[in-house]
């Protein structure tokens, strides 16, 4: 709704896209504030690791809980938000390979290769990586226009990213998987709050 | 926390601390919580003394041994000790205790004791994590015969000159410092001597990646964790990693292990 005198549709929606921006800033610069603090405890890696994969996740699935809030709230302009959060589960996740390629293995590249091919869930969690690397090629405008109907199947590639991250996380844990339980609810919850959509559709 | 009084010995002299701040912050002991900083922010209701320890099974006579007596069993000694955790970072601890021969000696196992078992407290009113049916508590480990009797492996009554902390497994806990950081029972109340190898707590949750030894082996992986090498706790973000040695560099328990093939007894 519009008061009189108040912003114009196309203005809240730069508002709302800048306070996202800013919003999805905060965990990087804790990450930061903390680090130069020495706050991150006895082992920072692991801290900085689980970080960063985790609000990777978050991102994901916020941005995948968009198109049920257009859904249920009616409003198109939800829809403005998403690129932006699915770029910002693609800086997490590469700040969480990072993380793991340097703080983690100091480059030891063989030792790399070896954990990804011994360990099922190192190998999940870079499956995911690489198949979010041409959704995030492909999230500007260009692309848009010059893969048309294509571009949507593309990015139907992210319900699968999802399913990867979340099985990455369930295989790391060692015994209490109630962190990743609750995230894979949260999935499910986003997934099933589609279905009438699709059904509705056909 | 109290001091102890101990004397000082050659081993791990050479090696640098982990601080008594990481030692006492990062913690794997689940009765407290699976989070790493769980044990200490829950562990303040434990209450570790009075404690006594009942020794039964394959022993002469069935008894019971107050903490007290069994400071005094032998003298306490430190040992500076690095602790491996399965997960793949590391640790180098000042522990202060005796030897687990000592007790041993005392409780007098008779010919059908073959393995040792280790049964941690299992009190859900002070130990919030023991509520939950994460593992099968009480938490139990175990020892062959002569593991147990090896002069490395530690019953520890403190650390840095001082009462164990309840995160660190007060008031007595089990150190084996060739194996995996797990095998260390905390809050001991009962040991237990055997003729047949005990299913532990770890073995039951996942056997295939919790093996009775689990004696530290840079050459058996993990299904999860890399074990050819480690990061030491303390490195700080940039402080890399060092590669993990056989037995976890204790090489004179080799012997222990001699013609068992260690991939499949992991």
């Amino acid at each position: 709704m519009q008061l009189p005198g108040s912003i114009s549709p196309a203005q809240s929606i730069s508002y709302a896209k800048i306070v996202a921006w800013l919003a999805a800033f905060i965990p990087l610069l804790r990450l930061f504030y903390l680090g130069f603090t020495d706050q991150l405890g006895a082992n920072p890696v692991e801290f900085v690791e689980r970080s960063t994969g985790t609000w990777a996740l978050v991102f994901l699935l916020i941005s995948l809980a968009i198109t049920p809030i257009r859904n249920l709230s009616g409003q198109a302009w939800w829809i403005a938000l998403r690129r932006l959060l699915g770029l910002w589960m693609f800086a997490y996740a590469c700040l969480h390979v990072l993380a793991y390629v340097w703080l983690d293995y100091m480059f030891d590249w063989p030792d790399i290769v070896k954990d990804i091919v011994k360990h099922p869930y190192v190998l999940v969690g870079a499956s995911a990586l690489l198949l979010t690397i041409p959704l995030a090629a492909t999230s500007n405008q260009r692309a848009i226009r010059q893969l048309k109907r294509r571009w949507k199947t593309l990015h139907q590639l992210v319900y699968l990213v999802a399913v990867l991250a979340l099985l990455h996380f369930w295989w790391l844990v060692k015994k209490d998987v109630t962190e990743p339980a609750i995230y894979i609810l949260c999935f499910v919850l986003l997934m099933a709050l589609r279905w009438p959509h699709w059904f509705s559709k056909k | 926390q109290t001091t102890l009084a101990y004397q000082k010995t050659a081993y791990g002299k050479e090696e640098t601390l982990t601080s008594l701040e990481d030692v006492t912050s990062y913690n794997n002991y689940y009765e407290f919580g699976t989070g790493k900083s769980d044990p200490a922010r829950e562990a303040s209701l434990f209450k570790p003394t009075p404690w006594a320890i009942k020794i039964e099974g394959a022993v002469k006579q069935a008894k019971t041994l107050s903490l007290e007596q069994l400071m005094k069993l032998a003298p306490l000694e430190e040992r500076i000790y690095r602790m491996r955790c399965v997960e793949g970072w590391s640790m180098v601890i000042p522990w202060v205790g005796l030897p687990l021969k000592a007790l041993i000696d005392w409780a007098q196992p008779t010919g059908n004791a073959k393995y040792v078992v280790f049964i941690s407290a299992n009190d859900p009113q002070t130990m919030p994590g023991a509520r939950m049916p994460i593992l099968d508590w009480p938490y139990v480990e175990g020892l062959r015969m002569d593991e147990a009797m090896q002069p490395l492996t530690l019953l520890a009554v403190g650390l840095y000159g001082k009462v164990l902390p309840n995160q660190n497994g007060a008031p007595v806990r089990l150190v084996v410092p060739w194996k995996y950081g797990f095998k260390g029972g905390k809050a001991i109340t009962s040991i237990r001597f055997v003729e047949h190898m005990p299913q532990t707590t770890w073995m039951k949750a996942g056997p295939r990646e919790y093996g009775f030894y689990a004696n530290v082996n840079p050459q058996v992986d993990h299904p999860r964790w890399t074990q050819s090498s480690e990061k030491p706790i303390g490195g700080g973000l940039f402080g890399g990693r060092v590669k993990t040695r056989m037995f976890n560099g204790y090489d004179e328990v080799g012997q222990l292990y001699s013609g068992m093939d260690l991939k499949k007894y992991f």
